[in-house]
């Protein structure tokens, strides 16, 4: 039990560092939906689910949506620029 | 003369958190803070007739508190949608979704739909409620909104649906203030059979009223920051 909540919390620094280290942007939103969701897990390991699905819902999913809908939206008037 | 500004402001905030959060950084040996919790744990059942204990809490025990979260996050999709504001023209499509990607999510959308609806309805039994299940309602919105050329997404029917929740949420606490309990939020419905799904007074209908809201606020929000210019 420790050790798998260890893991996780190695895998969420890598994340972490990951985020921090890529050069594209929507890896670097895929990389923090990774640690939403890495704390989710860990939430339900500790025992509160309530807060695990908040957080899968809200970190994991929704704030996704916004960042994808924001970089999606900041690329397409970067082309139209160049252009 | 701005950096002494900022530095004071820092330190106030630096004092206020260290003040607030003193206990926790240095452990105190009274252990009257975490009664509160084990209190709770020991009543929630019997007085509220909710098996979810931290449902208990945010609908009942801190019902106003709620009432606060909804508000805000009302305020905060109102200022998306002032600042986003929809052109009306429908935007050309840049990229031609694959058959499968359609498919895939006209499928999943009654799925995710189905789930965040009984997220909501078992607030009371099971981990979850209003607050997730809507967000998980509105992120199949978002799916099929990625997805097709077209949607008919009705905005006005989302706000009345949005504006009627608040007012219901409101309006349930408000009978309860009217009623013998004399409190705001007070729970004035019978407690029914532990553990079902009709049972807990009226803490069902308020996740209900909280899930409808988010949904279609945080669908509105979504829908706005697509379709905007």
């Amino acid at each position: 039990m420790l050790y798998l909540l260890a893991f996780l919390v190695v895998v969420m620094l890598i994340a972490g560092i990951a985020v921090i280290l890529v050069k594209d942007i929507l890896s670097a939103v895929i990389l923090t939906t990774v640690i939403s969701l890495v704390v989710s897990i860990i939430f339900l390991f500790i025992a509160s689910p309530d807060v695990a699905i908040t957080e899968a819902a809200i970190g994991a999913a929704l704030t996704t949506v916004v960042f994808v809908i924001a970089i999606k939206r900041t690329r397409s008037k970067e082309t139209t620029d160049k252009e | 003369m701005r950096k002494v500004i900022s530095f004071l402001l820092l330190a106030g905030f630096v004092f206020y958190f260290a003040t607030l959060t003193g206990g926790l950084i240095i452990p105190d040996s009274s252990a009257d803070r975490n009664s509160v919790g084990l209190d709770i744990l020991s009543r929630s059942a019997g007085e509220t007739g909710s098996a979810n204990a931290v449902t208990s809490v945010v609908v009942l025990y801190r019902g106003f508190d709620t009432l606060g979260e909804v508000t805000v996050l009302f305020l905060a999709a109102l200022g998306v949608s002032v600042f986003m504001k929809s052109t009306g023209e429908k935007r050309k499509k840049v990229l031609d979704q694959s058959f499968i990607l359609k498919t895939g999510s006209r499928l999943l959308f009654p799925l995710m739909f189905l789930f965040g609806m009984y997220i909501i309805a078992h607030g009371h039994l099971s981990p979850g409620g209003g607050f997730p299940g809507g967000v998980i309602i509105a992120t199949g919105f978002f799916v099929i909104l990625l997805t097709s050329e077209s949607v008919n997404f009705n905005k006005t029917l989302m706000s009345v649906l949005e504006g009627l929740a608040g007012l219901s949420f409101i309006g349930l606490g408000v009978v309860g203030l009217l009623g013998p309990g004399n409190s705001f939020l007070q729970n004035f419905l019978p407690l029914g059979e532990f553990n079902t799904v009709f049972s807990a007074g009226i803490i069902p209908l308020i996740y209900a009223v909280v899930g409808i809201k988010v949904g279609a606020e945080l669908s509105s929000v979504v829908y706005a920051m697509k379709e905007s210019k």
